[in-house]
């Protein structure tokens, strides 16, 4: 049996061997530049969650998308690594870049944990477990001495920033929260156009071919159930640092709903569907926050909609259209 | 006589109070049939349409609200909505199943998951936006209400009877499935069903209708429920997920497996809450990662 150590990279990581494609270039860079001048068009606050929700979609997607894996429980990474960032942050008085980084690991090591126990199972039971263990996090968070229980924890110092640059305005926590997030996006990008994401693609399309060529597919779904966790872990200790919070509603099983449902709005499998999936998801909470629970209903109907007429997702759609991988 | 105060001694013994333990034991076995009715609709539904119904939770409490309702807006009391909403539900299951199920048999089954969720969303958003999340009562039947002294600790009527009504749905649905005609074809179209259809069995019926069937038994467990719990959109949300667990534990490969497993985690449940509350909550999560180790396809399942 071939040694999975040494991954001979497939022809087909053309990709990555020449660099990124001009295409995606010029919209990752044209993103940015809009994203630059975002905060003096709207409410830094929103564009900030935004940001925040697109990695955190874009993690699930490397999982979901591009592993075959689908989690229902991603939001036990997203709030526990609010919780120790927001913890590190309020308790510890870390600086936001060292409470960010103890959330992410926290994250990570949750993933680690819950990741080689759930990849034991396959496909529908996969997630019914990962639902599971996460209801067991929310009990936790619900329980545990420093969540705060019902409160959370509240009023997270924003601090300063390496202890020099403060984040207590807006514009300032803005560029940093876009520097997480843009760079987060961009490793994503580059995890899914390694050799390691093309043998990822290779065990979601055909499980018993990728064993038999000699790869060790459980380390593989284990390594991209980490790195999935760990993205979504910085989404969202990043979030508690912008909302100045971290609450039960970040580890809520709908909170895992709402992700599978960016990541299936945007498009699964594809590079930029979870952001404009994010970016859809929170514009429509944002406006119809006075509804009450009807956002719950038309999400429901969304996602009624999507899996039944709509399963491309909207970037999905786009690059069969243009016949281009987006 | 003198028996009993042998076990009395040894319960002080152990610091508890038997009335304390055995009326934890009481609710972990209610708790133990609604996760077995529960859990052996999902198994039902899965065994032939591949497909695990999220939306299960949203149909149980929908069981719950049509018995409120009909008591409500039409004055029809317990007895008759016992039967009446389950076929309801049932019934709202089947246009469910025609409508939008059906259409995703040739696709993979976490889309199944997906719309069920999405339809799990709707329904309870939808009883959250009409009655709130208070919770509504619902009476006791007069039949049930009041209880007996046993001696060693008080049984409240309508309790026995969750048990007794749910183990009999329990075991009546086994008896269809394992030892009748119907139940035969249910369970060869379970393993072939373009073969069983060859033989000019309606195979698309016999999905709608099983379909029917393991809704109905959430609806079934909505009702006997309501008495027990206030009438609360939330109320199968939280419990579909345990469920979930209870499942994972038990494998669906085998419709007894389902009912045991139920039962005995209901009553581990309440144990915990007996000896360590702050554990209850967890302990069936605790259970599946440690089933999860020792035997990932389940106690019951067969390898996948």
């Amino acid at each position: 049996m071939q040694q999975t150590d040494t991954v001979t990279p497939p022809v087909e990581t053309i990709a990555s061997a020449t660099g990124m494609p001009m295409l995606h270039k010029i919209i990752f860079l044209g993103l940015l530049a809009f994203l630059m001048v975002l905060p003096f068009m709207v409410y830094p606050i929103f564009a900030m969650k935004v940001m925040c929700f697109a990695l955190f979609a874009a993690a699930f997607n490397l999982l979901l998308g591009f592993g075959g894996l689908l989690s229902f429980g991603h939001a036990a990474y997203f709030g526990s690594a609010s919780y120790v960032a927001a913890h590190a942050a309020k308790v510890w008085g870390l600086t936001p870049e060292l409470a960010v980084l103890s959330g992410t690991a926290a994250a990570a090591f949750l993933g680690l944990v819950i990741g080689s126990l759930s990849i034991r199972r396959q496909g529908i039971y996969f997630a019914m477990v990962t639902l599971a263990f996460a209801q067991m996090i929310y009990f936790l968070s619900l329980q545990l001495p420093f969540t705060g229980g019902e409160d959370g924890i509240q009023s997270v110092p924003r601090g300063e920033l390496f202890g020099i640059f403060s984040l207590e305005n807006n514009i300032p926590l803005y560029f940093f929260v876009l520097t997480v997030t843009f760079g987060g996006i961009l490793m994503l990008y580059r995890i899914v156009n390694s050799p390691f994401g093309q043998v990822l693609k290779a065990i979601r399309e055909n499980e018993p071919r990728a064993i038999s060529l000699g790869y060790n597919v459980n380390r593989y779904k284990l390594m991209v159930f980490v790195l999935s966790a760990t993205f979504a872990g910085l989404a969202g200790a990043t979030k508690s640092q912008v909302f100045q919070l971290a609450s039960l509603t970040d580890v809520h099983w709908s909170m895992s709903g709402e992700v599978v449902l960016m990541t299936l709005l945007g498009g699964m499998g594809t590079i930029f569907g979870p952001l404009a999936g994010a970016a859809m998801i929170v514009t429509m909470q944002n406006y119809l926050a006075t509804f009450g629970a009807w956002v719950t209903v038309i999400q429901g109907v969304i996602f009624v909609i999507g899996v039944l007429l709509f399963r491309e997702g909207v970037i999905g759609v786009l690059a069969r259209w243009f016949k281009r991988p987006l | 006589m003198k028996r009993r105060r042998g076990t009395f001694r040894m319960f002080e013994l152990l610091g508890i109070p038997p009335q304390v333990l055995l009326g934890q034991l009481l609710l972990g076995l209610i708790n133990g049939s609604f996760y077995a009715v529960l859990s052996l609709g999902l198994a039902v539904i899965f065994g032939l349409l591949n497909i695990i119904n999220f939306a299960h939770g949203a149909l149980y409490m929908m069981g719950a609200f049509v018995a409120w309702m009909l008591l409500h807006y039409l004055g029809i009391g317990y007895w008759p909505a016992l039967i009446l909403a389950p076929l309801i539900t049932g019934a709202f299951g089947i246009l469910l199943e025609r409508t939008m199920l059906s259409r995703l048999y040739h696709l993979d089954h976490l889309y199944g998951l997906l719309l069920t969720f999405g339809l799990a969303l709707i329904i309870q958003g939808l009883f959250r936006n009409y009655y709130g999340i208070s919770g509504l009562p619902y009476q006791i039947p007069d039949l049930l209400s009041g209880g007996n002294n046993l001696g060693f600790m008080f049984l409240p009527n309508y309790r026995a009877w969750v048990v007794v009504a749910s183990a009999i749905v329990c075991l009546a649905t086994w008896f269809i499935i394992e030892k009748t005609r119907l139940g035969a074809y249910l369970r060869a179209a379970t393993e072939n069903p373009v073969l069983v259809g060859a033989f000019g069995i309606n195979v698309p019926l016999l999905i709608m209708l099983t379909y029917g069937f393991g809704v109905a038994l959430a609806g079934f467990a909505g009702v006997l429920a309501a008495p027990i719990y206030s009438v609360n959109p939330n109320m199968g949300a939280d419990m579909i997920i345990v469920v979930f667990a209870v499942v994972v534990i038990g494998g669906m490969g085998s419709i007894m497996g389902a009912i045991l497993t139920g039962y005995v985690l209901g009553l581990v449940e309440g144990l915990t809450r007996v000896f360590y509350p702050e554990g209850s909550a967890v302990v069936i999560f605790v259970i599946m990662a440690i089933v999860l180790l020792i035997k990932p396809e389940g106690l019951f399942g067969k390898a996948a």
